[in-house]
Parts: C-alpha cells; structure tokens; sequence
C-alpha cells in the first residue's frame, strides 16, 4: 500500500461528490419537467422526436401501461440486435465495416449476447476483438448500451414519481422519459466524455488490423476500430461491455491513469446524481443524503478491503519466493492480470467501483485477485445493486430495501409504517420483498444447477480447479443475474479455435441459462418496481407526526445498512464460503 | 397494444440511425481532425516503417535460429520459437494466443491467486529473468524482482514496466551496447511517465519509446 493509492481513492470519492450534486439537481429538474440549460438546443429535436414516434407526452401512463410500454420497446431492441449479430456477414453489409470478415457467431452465443445487451449486463462470452465487425458494435451492441441504460433510469424516475404522487395514477409517460433521458443526459455526456478519451489516447477510426515490424525483426497485429464512442457509453450507462476482450485493461480503451480515474467517474456519475436527484423530487434533500451516505459507507468499506488484499500480494507470488511489498521503483502487491499503470489501488478501485454498480467493466483480471480481493466483486453483488448500483436500477434497488427498512423498523417500535407520509400497506410490501428476492433466487438456482450438471461443469476453465472452479461458475450466475456483466473470464461459453468465429461453437448449456437468468433478473424486478409504484401513487400523503420513523437521519442510515447486510448474508454467505472465502483463509494452492 | 408496437418499431430504428450511425461518425469525424495520432492509434514508425503503437506493449524477443550466428528461423509447432533480445528493454511476460503480445486478440491469463500452474508459471518467469539479468547485476536475488516482470499483466499487452524493473535490465542493456550505467538509467528516467496527475496510478516506463531512444543514440554515435 502506497500513500498515493490512498490518495487516488479519498480524491477520487471528492471528486464523485462534488459532480454528482450538481448532475442530480440537474436530472431533477429534467425529470419535472422544467427548463435547463439545455433546452433550447435540444427541444426542437425532442418535439420532433415525439411526432416521429408518434407518442403525446403529455399523456400520464398508470404503472401498467408504462411497464407495457417498456417491455415492447425492450423486445423490439431484442429482436433488432439479434437480426444485425446474426446478419454481419451478410452480403449487404459493407466490407468498410467488416475489414476482416468475421462471420457471426452461433445462435446460443448470440441469444445470450443479445440477452446481455438488452439486460444492461454486458455479460460476454465473445471476444470483442475476434468476433464482433465495427458495424455490429456500433449499430447493434452501443445502442443498446444507450436504450438499456435509458430504460433503467426511466423505473428509477417512475418510482420516485410513485412516491412523490399525490393522487391519481399517473407515473409519466415511458417515452417522455426515454427520449428526454437520451438527449438530456447521456447523449450530451457521451458526446463530450468520447471527445475527452479520444484526447487522451483512446482510438476511434475504421481502419483495418495494423501490421507492425517490430524492433526484434517479428510482426505485431494490433487491432483498431471505433472504440472512444463506445467506451463512454459503456462506463456512463453502467454497462461494461468491452470492445476488445481485455475490456478497459486494454490500452486503447484505457491508455492512463487519467483516463483510469475518468471512466470511474463515468460510472459513478449517474448512479449518485440520481440519488440526489431523488432527494430534491421529495422535496427533503436529505432524504438523498441519508441515502447516499448509506452507499458510501458500503463503498469505501468494500475499497479498502479489496486494496488491502491487493497491496498483500498472493498465495502463489508468495510461494514462488517473490516479495511483494512496495520497493523503490515498484509498487509491488498482485500484479498478476494488473496493468502496470494503474497500479494495486487504480485497479482495485476500479473493480469496486464497476461491481458495486452494475458496470462490470474491468480493468484487471478478476480471476486472479487474490482470495478476498476476490471476495469484494461476490460481496458487492451480493448487495443487490444497493451500493450505487446500475444506472437508475441502483436507486430502484435501494428503495424497495428503504421500503424493507422502514417496514421492519415499524415493526420494531410497534407502529404501522410511514414512508414520506404514506402508510405502507401489505400490497407493496409483498411486491418489494419478491422484487427483492428474484436477483439472489436467480442467481443461487442457476449456480446449483451449473454446479450439479456434466453440461454446466463443461464451462469451468483449465485452470479453475478446486475452489476456484466453483468461484468461476458461481460468479458467473451472480454476475448475470445481478445484471453486472464482470467475470471470472476463465468461465467459457463460447469455443472459438480462431478468429473470425471459424470453427466456433457455444455452449448451449451455459449461454441460455445465462441468457434466460439476465431477462429474468432484469425484467422481473422491473415489473414488480413498477408496481410497487402503482401501489404508492395513490396513497393520501399524512403529515409526519412525533411518532413518525424518520428516513433521513443516521439512525435509519445503520438500520438500512443493517437490512441490506442481512438480506445479502442470509442469502449468499453459504456460497461464498465455498470460493473465495476458503481460498482467503487457507492460501491452499490447488 | 398496437400503439406500443408501432412506437417501439419506429423508435428502436429511430434510435439505432441516431445513437448508432450519426454519433459514432461524428465522433469519429471530429477526433480523426483534432486528435488524428490519437484516434488512429498513436503509431510509431522507423524510416517510413510502422513498428508498433506507443501504447500497445510488444515483444522485444527475437527469433531464435538454427545454430549461432545464422541459419534459419526455428520453428514449433507453426510458431515462431524466441528469446529475448538482450540489447532491448524487455516487456512483461505475456500470455496471448498466438504468441506474446498478439495485440489483435487480446486476453486475460486468468491465474488464479492459489493456483500451483501460476505459482509454477511465476517460477519459470523468475527463473528466465534471473539467467537473463545476473550475469550482469550479479548481486540480483529472487526478493528483488519487482512483481511487473515476472506476472502478466492484465491485457497482456501492458506498454510499460516499473522503473525498479527497467533499473535492473539497464545493467545488462548497458553492458551489451557498451554505455555506461548511468547514461543508461538517465534515459530510463527521461522515459520514466510520473504518477496520472501527479497522485493517481503508478509510474512506468514505455519499454517502445526506451528501446527506440537507445536505438537512436547508437546512430547518433555512428
């Protein structure tokens, strides 16, 4: 451990902060409604938008409509980009955009890609850089990094209309929100965050693989294609599907450690901002700020413990006589599947930084963290996406856990429950706990049913052996039911002996249970969110009384915490034990 | 019900013309005017020769041949057989397919942390590393070797290598270019790159941009 990567970790959270209010203000005020500077460039398109897609804004939607709405957009996405993965190599598309002519990949490998994308998962079997034509990327894969994200912030704003309602059935309109979320906030990021990576050495161009000669008289083949403007969209919309296979370690997504901060920034940006932006639609707030404390304090928890692992080193560094304390010179720790610049803390930050939402980009090979290092990503996802979590799904998650609190915490004292001045009722009690419990319910069956099965084992590496191999599989399920997309990558899908998908085939077991878990996980909870909504929306608002449980306040800060642990523990702690946990503790080479 | 589907079939065509064509080629078309080395992949070239990306790590190992001196390349198993180069810097080692540093298939090792194939993988990087450098660092031992040179690294394709890492080969790179020390460990310090900001990451050295600066000073003395 350095003083630097200290350092790196307290400026990177004042940095986050300090963006973050201003962004939430900023949301708040595009969600209700209201002129921002941007709405004169933008509202001429944003009406136009509306003809063309023939839809009245103005036309409140109760929480059916909406999710019917969103569920037929998402199967229209589906059904698009499983058409243009299937069809890259057709003759109609332009060998500008295929330099290489790669062929598509089998239909369970693209079921679950498809799955993946629209999920916001990112989950990849394929290798970015041996599979995928810049065209598939960019028409099919980034649009939908765009359209997943913009569905997810859109149930966040949804159940914050459902708890702020005062009557009637109204949560919005699906499509105002959809189009004012695309043009007023990630569009405009994007734009600027793509031009800020290009700037700093990130590629963007459509020219074919270059062939170098190198010093040592051998050829290098370096890959190329439009990467900047798929790079922001990926962290921004915590989405974490990499160009190449290497994801962010790859030098031309992530050539420095400024680049490093900036697309951690990137991820956190829009999580945070929409708990303030939840603040400020109550009108208290510190209803935001109890929330965001509550994440913060699970964050930096989950920082320092993934840094400390690191900065130790590994069971088998150890064993094969290296030393691994920093030196002069050398930062020293697990630099196994770590890049030399962003060192143990740059990496280490950026793995929670994109487990704890639901980014999973990474920047270092997870696979090769240490045994608790290991252990950070399975806990952060244990958390349900409570600790800032995907874009707009991490504020939804938190707030139906908010809900569990205040339940609990009413039961505690003996009182029914209020939440911002409306009794909670069976009806959305009932709703959030199930809402709550397909994540972990999902997750925990497909990895038994993987563990169990000759077709599932069939998944686990070469070198995933003993507790490692059941790391690999039980991340995997955790990872797509958690909608995250990070991975043990050894855990294989897709069999692919050459590039171009030549002699490729999937893994059918492995790619449509993961595939089906992503949906499940995504649209179940979704559904039941919206619902929850509904059933807040038209509840009469009673003053707070002496009696009334506060939400804004420390107190309720470790009682929420306290429920997210315990929901998480009591759900995960058995499986955890049997991976990372065991390799923690002993520091047995299998 | 209908109303939904056409808005979805228009809007999901809409989107993908808008979010899918025009702004990754307007990205494109600004970046490929204000930022051309960048966005094209910041190439280095040698007397009109491409020879690799500043940012990509390649291998400084050379061919192996037939017998000393001459002969052919030797060949295994369709691959090139190599050894390091020993006037060059080395990178780290690198696990890609197809030979180290295959920049057009990029992957991660997946070792795991109590794993004996990366124990023994480590093993045998220490061991080549120390056959290279002692002979010319003689006091080198095992605990010396920083980290970055004996596992790969995440991409494995890392441009760079800690400066602890390049002090040590510059014994050997000056030995066998007939330097002195120091003026070789003053070129590794001029390409040493500080902290991102001055705080965040490590420092490293671009093991391309070392190697072409010795290059470049044996011409200058010729």
């Amino acid at each position: 451990m350095t003083f630097s990567g200290w350092l790196t970790i307290v400026l990177f959270v004042v940095i986050l902060s300090a963006l973050a209010m201003p962004l939430g203000s900023y949301m708040a005020k595009v969600y209700s409604g209201e002129g921002v500077f941007l709405s004169r460039l933008v509202g001429g398109p944003e009406r136009l938008l509306y003809k063309v897609l023939r839809v009245d804004p103005e036309r409140g939607q109760d929480w059916k409509s909406y999710a019917k709405s969103l569920l037929i957009f998402s199967l229209a996405g589906w059904l698009l980009l499983y058409a243009i993965l299937r069809t890259q190599d057709a003759f109609f598309v332009p060998h500008a955009v295929n330099p290489l002519g790669y062929h598509s990949a089998p239909w369970n490998v693209t079921f679950n890609t498809v799955s993946s994308f629209v999920t916001n998962t990112n989950w990849q079997y394929y290798s970015g850089d041996t599979t995928m034509t810049y065209l598939s990327q960019m028409l099919g894969l980034a649009v939908q990094n765009f359209l997943s994200a913009g569905v997810g912030i859109v149930v966040a704003v949804a159940l914050i209309r459902g708890i702020i309602g005062r009557s009637g059935k109204s949560l919005g309109n699906f499509w105002q929100d959809l189009v004012r979320t695309l043009l007023y906030v990630l569009l405009p990021i994007a734009v600027l965050g793509a031009l800020v990576l290009v700037s700093q050495g990130v590629i963007q161009n459509f020219s074919t693989y270059l062939t170098a000669h190198t010093l040592t008289g051998v050829t290098q083949s370096i890959a190329m294609g439009p990467v900047a403007s798929q790079e922001v969209i990926k962290e921004l919309g915590t989405n974490g599907g990499g160009f190449f296979n290497v994801n962010s370690a790859h030098p031309f997504e992530n050539p420095t450690a400024f680049t490093n901060l900036f697309e951690m920034l990137l991820v956190l940006i829009i999580p945070a901002a929409l708990v303030f932006a939840y603040g400020k639609m109550t009108g208290n707030r510190r209803q935001g700020y109890a929330i965001y404390g509550t994440m913060m304090v699970m964050f930096l928890g989950a920082v320092v413990v993934a840094y400390i692992a690191e900065a130790h080193g590994s069971p088998a560094q150890h064993a094969a006589g290296l030393h691994t304390h920093a030196i002069s010179g050398s930062g020293g720790g697990n630099m196994e599947g770590k890049e030399q610049r962003f060192g143990i803390a740059g990496s280490a930050l950026f793995d929670v930084v994109t487990t704890v939402t639901s980014c999973g980009a990474v920047n270092s090979a997870i696979e090769s963290f240490t045994g608790i290092g290991g252990a950070v990503p399975f806990a952060n996802m244990s958390a349900s996406e409570t600790i800032f979590g995907g874009v707009g799904t991490g504020l939804y998650s938190i707030l139906l856990y908010v809900l569990l609190a205040v339940f609990i915490g009413g039961l505690m004292v003996g009182r029914t429950p209020e939440w911002l001045g409306k009794k909670l009722e069976a009806r959305e009690i009932k709703l959030a706990g199930l809402a709550i419990l397909i994540t972990p319910l999902a997750a925990l069956f497909a990895t038994a049913l993987a563990t169990a099965t000759r077709a599932g084992r069939a998944s686990i590496s070469e070198l995933g052996k003993g507790p490692q191999g059941f790391s690999e599989t039980f991340y995997a399920y955790l990872s797509q039911s958690n909608n995250n997309g990070s991975a043990f990558a050894g855990y294989t899908g897709f069999i692919q002996p050459n590039a171009g998908s030549i002699g490729s085939h999937g893994v059918t077991f492995a790619d449509v249970l993961g595939g089906s878990v992503m949906l499940f996980a995504r649209f179940g909870p979704i559904v039941l969110t919206l619902a929850v909504a509904g059933a807040l929306v038209g509840k009469r608002v009673t003053p707070a009384g002496l009696g009334t449980m506060r939400t804004d306040n420390p107190t309720f800060v470790v009682l929420l915490i306290g429920v997210i642990i315990l929901v998480g523990a009591l759900t995960f702690f058995p499986a955890l034990l049997l991976g990372p946990i065991v390799q923690g503790l002993t520091g047995h080479l299998y | 019900m209908r109303r939904d589907i056409v808005t979805s079939i228009i809007g999901i065509v809409v989107f993908t013309v808008l979010l899918g064509l025009a702004y990754p080629l307007v990205i494109t078309g600004v970046s490929q005017v204000a930022f051309p080395g960048n966005a094209n992949g910041q190439k280095v070239y040698v007397n009109g020769k491409l020879v690799g990306s500043k940012i990509i790590g390649q291998s400084f190992q050379r061919p192996k041949v037939t017998f000393p001196g001459g002969g052919k390349p030797k060949e295994e198993e369709g691959e090139l057989v190599t050894e390091p180069d020993p006037i060059y810097f080395q990178s780290r080692p690198s696990a890609t397919e197809g030979g180290a540093y295959n920049a057009a298939a990029s992957t991660f090792s997946n070792r795991g942390p109590n794993d004996k194939v990366t124990e023994a993988e480590d093993a045998e990087n220490i061991k080549a590393y120390l056959e290279l450098e002692k002979p010319y660092d003689p006091g080198l031992t095992t605990a010396q070797i920083p980290v970055d040179a004996v596992n790969t690294s995440a991409s494995n394709l890392d441009p760079e290598i800690s400066p602890a890492n390049a002090r040590i080969q510059a014994h050997r790179v000056a030995a066998k270019r007939g330097l002195s020390l120091s003026a070789v460990d003053s070129l590794v310090a001029k390409y040493t790159d500080s902290r991102g900001l001055g705080f965040s990451g490590e420092p490293g050295v671009n093991v391309l941009e070392l190697n072409l600066a010795l290059d470049r000073l044996k011409g200058a003395k010729a």
